[in-house]
């Protein structure tokens, strides 16, 4: 297979360094001007970069990869704020209004369908999967 | 008349690796994942843009679904690269493609400007192949 070849690839590159940093980094006090120098970018330039290609600010970005790892962690843990701080939020009470926010459930809320689901998933598993591949899988 | 896929399949050849490469790597978020007997379980993702089309990874192996001799013919065409699963778009192809390359995804071409715009494809854990495109 050729190498891909494209306009501003060393650019690209960067950015996705970037993301990918917040990514691994999102439960660690990060801000932004320690990010665009590891992109070696301005500030500025990167934030308008970043925000072209993800359709958010870096900033905006780091909220959201909490939240939806705060969203994954409710599935597993129940406690509210070991959660809240193992993603990298300082209070409970900014957590949960930004969760209510963007997932449209308070983390609780939230909490309390996930576990619903999961049992009925352990008392009828049936229920999730279409009839016909049920019987596909289940003699 | 029919008004939206809900459902569709991707055969894989192990669902602990599968669940690896779509959620991990690809970045989709599992939406049901239920036992279904021993070895089986009902694993559904969705792309994250597209909470409401479930991609089922079901798995390949000798029981109801399968019988002995297609097991070994699925997982020969499976491995052999036969089975083009499906076509996913994206804003940025060219930043999509670097962090994929990034996560070792395995791509079959790289981003190449066609006349309906930019065009990729990559490899599944499993052998199943997908476009990834950027429209025009």
């Amino acid at each position: 297979m050729k190498t891909a070849s494209y306009p501003k690839a060393y650019l690209y590159k960067r950015i996705v360094q970037a993301k990918l940093f917040i990514d691994n980094n999102y439960a660690d006090k990060i801000d932004v001007d320690n990010i665009s120098d590891e992109a070696f970018f301005s500030k500025f330039h990167f934030i308008r970069i970043f925000k072209k290609i993800y359709g958010k600010t870096p900033h905006q970005y780091l909220r959201y990869v909490r939240i939806e790892k705060a969203a994954l962690l409710l599935q597993t843990q129940e406690s509210i704020a070991e959660v809240c701080y193992a993603v990298g939020f300082e209070s409970v009470s900014s957590f949960t209004s930004l969760f209510k926010r963007m997932i449209g459930l308070t983390p609780s809320v939230y909490l309390q369908q996930h576990q619903h689901k999961k049992m009925q998933i352990k008392i009828m598993p049936q229920k999730y999967v279409p009839g016909c591949f049920a019987n596909k899988m289940v003699k | 008349m029919i008004q939206k896929l809900s459902h569709m399949c991707v055969y894989v050849l192990n669902q602990e690796s599968a669940y690896d490469f779509y959620v991990n790597k690809l970045g989709f978020k599992v939406h049901t994942d239920a036992p279904m007997g021993p070895g089986n379980r009902w694993l559904t993702v969705t792309p994250p843009e597209q909470p409401e089309l479930e991609i089922t990874l079901f798995l390949v192996a000798e029981g109801p679904a399968f019988s002995k001799d297609a097991v070994a013919m699925m997982i020969k065409l499976i491995k052999s690269e036969t089975f083009g699963a499906g076509v996913f778009e994206c804003k940025d192809i060219y930043a999509t493609y670097e962090e994929l390359k990034s996560k070792g995804v395995e791509f079959k071409k790289v981003p190449t400007e066609e006349f309906y715009g930019v065009e990729a494809l990559f490899k599944d854990d499993s052998g199943n192949w997908f476009s990834l495109g950027q429209k025009k």
